[in-house]
């Protein structure tokens, strides 16, 4: 079990903000922080990993103590056994793939570990290659396997997969999922992409300006305002015509032109100009493989 | 016309000496001012940086009047170490180290200050002290602000004239090195041995700069 009770005052770019967060962790759930950027995701699990340090709270890991600052305790990053991934992957540029691997071991004689995390996110080929000539997935996936070397009780994603396209997320995704089973690790995400939430995580906890406004499970915690039988657009009108006994409007919605048919009622406050949504009920979508 | 060998022997021996004392002691003072929060390090960076605009005879006056035995300093080191600072080899090495001290400290500190934070805090949450990381990940990936920092302060050593001129004075073997070496000649109006020496400083620093522009070409292209 994982106890974090924090407290630190932050200078964003929206003015001034304090994280307050009272959360407990299982061990080897895999939990996701959500919120947009600028929450305090990134600063949580900063603070989790002694990089950042908050003006009060605790951090209890197991029976240990991470962090007490009323009693002035304080484990240093290197003592707390974390995998930290970074959003932009840090890699050593003077090591290859393999080198980053070992300079994480704890103990040399572990060459066993290499191969095998080499062969579990698939990088075995590629192994004696320099960061700065792979692609960003086969960076993230070096990242990945690196702060797995040290066997850490705790990992930490920092928005690993925002960087890549969709395909390369998705397999990513599949392959932390894979690691997660494999490794039994207890796992904290920081993401705004709901997709990758559901498919990941067994609890959510959703921030709000340094706050946890809601959390559960990720269906429920996204079903109320996220998730809905409606498809809801916001748009411009650009243009309205009647025909016959109805009205098109004709509607910009991000950069897509769509037209609408309207009734003369829902017309009645609306004109050229204004903003509105736009919904429809979702039970006959056209569905095709892009 | 008469020349020896001595004067530029004697140069590259200082100057591989001061640069290789002075790589040593660079790097951790580097590495404190590009990492430490102390709210008086503009002091220190003050400090450092005076050798760059202070005349070289001011800063040799001062190091000679300090390390003169008949003041309390020089007297002390005579008389507790056996080592006297005024025209003696040491003292050159040490009046280097000062006087060529930003131009070490100033490319390795620029070298600390343009990797990545995040590098250190990824090789801190791997477990990795401090000093495994400088060794392994700082230093290593700034490969070009070294050698910057080796070249500028051997060059600069060599180029050295009125800190050694107040302090080393012209003692051959042991103080004469080869812009002093000019100098005499010069002065006694041997323009032939003056040229052997000028042009000889000339052509090796060149080569020197030179090996190192095309060595750094290829480093950097990794990166």
């Amino acid at each position: 079990m994982i106890k974090i009770k924090i407290r630190k005052h932050l200078i964003a770019a929206e003015g001034n903000m304090d994280l307050a967060i009272d959360l407990e962790v299982k061990e080897r759930e895999f939990i996701t922080l959500f919120g947009k950027s600028g929450a305090g995701k990134t600063t949580i699990l900063r603070i989790l990993a002694g990089l950042t340090q908050p003006d009060e709270g605790f951090i209890k890991v197991g029976n240990e103590m991470w962090l007490d600052v009323e009693k002035k305790i304080n484990l240093s990053p290197q003592k707390r056994e974390i995998g930290f991934v970074f959003q932009d992957y840090t890699l050593f540029p003077n090591m290859t793939v393999k080198e980053n691997l070992e300079y994480a071991l704890e103990n040399k004689k572990d060459k066993g570990v290499i191969d095998n995390l080499l062969e579990v996110v698939d990088l075995k080929e590629l192994q004696n290659r320099k960061p700065d000539t792979l692609s960003g997935g086969q960076k993230q996936r070096t990242a990945l396997a690196r702060a797995l070397a040290r066997k850490p009780k705790i990992l930490l994603l920092d928005e690993p997969l925002s960087a890549l396209d969709a395909e390369m997320r998705s397999r990513l995704q599949d392959e932390i999922i894979k690691i997660h089973k494999q490794f039994n690790i207890t796992t904290i995400l920081a993401s705004h992409d709901l997709a990758e939430i559901l498919k990941l995580s067994n609890k959510v906890f959703f921030l709000e300006k340094g706050k946890i406004v809601k959390s559960g499970k990720p269906p429920d915690v996204f079903t109320k305002d996220k998730i809905s039988g409606k498809f809801k657009f916001v748009g411009e009108i650009l243009d309205i015509q009647k025909n016959d006994v109805v009205y098109i409007l004709t509607v910009l919605i991000g950069n897509n032109i769509v037209k609408v048919i309207a009734t003369e009622t829902e017309l009645e406050d609306l004109k050229i100009g204004d903003k509105v949504t736009v919904a429809s009920k979702a039970f006959n979508p056209i569905i095709m493989k892009v | 016309m008469e020349y020896t060998w001595q004067p530029l022997i004697l140069t590259f021996k200082l100057a591989f000496i001061t640069t290789l004392i002075l790589l040593a002691i660079g790097i951790p003072i580097a590495y404190w001012l590009a990492y430490s929060r102390f709210r008086f390090k503009f002091v220190i960076e003050t400090i450092v940086s005076m050798p760059l605009v202070l005349p070289p005879s001011v800063l040799g006056f001062y190091l000679l009047v300090a390390f003169s035995p008949v003041n309390f300093f020089g007297k002390f080191l005579d008389s507790f170490f056996n080592l006297r600072l005024v025209f003696t080899f040491e003292g050159l090495v040490l009046a280097s180290i000062i006087y060529s001290f930003p131009f070490m400290v100033h490319p390795i500190q620029s070298g600390f200050q343009s990797l990545p934070s995040s590098l250190i805090e990824t090789s801190y949450t791997l477990g990795k002290s401090r000093l495994k990381t400088l060794f392994r990940v700082l230093l290593p990936n700034m490969k070009p602000s070294l050698l910057a920092g080796i070249v500028i302060s051997f060059a600069h050593t060599i180029g050295e004239f009125g800190v050694v001129l107040m302090i080393g004075g012209s003692i051959p073997g042991e103080t004469k090195v080869a812009s002093i070496a000019i100098y005499d000649e010069v002065e006694a109006l041997n323009y032939g041995t003056a040229n052997f020496y000028s042009l000889i400083l000339f052509a090796i620093t060149f080569f020197i700069l030179l090996t190192v522009y095309f060595v750094n070409k290829k480093y950097l292209k990794p990166f």
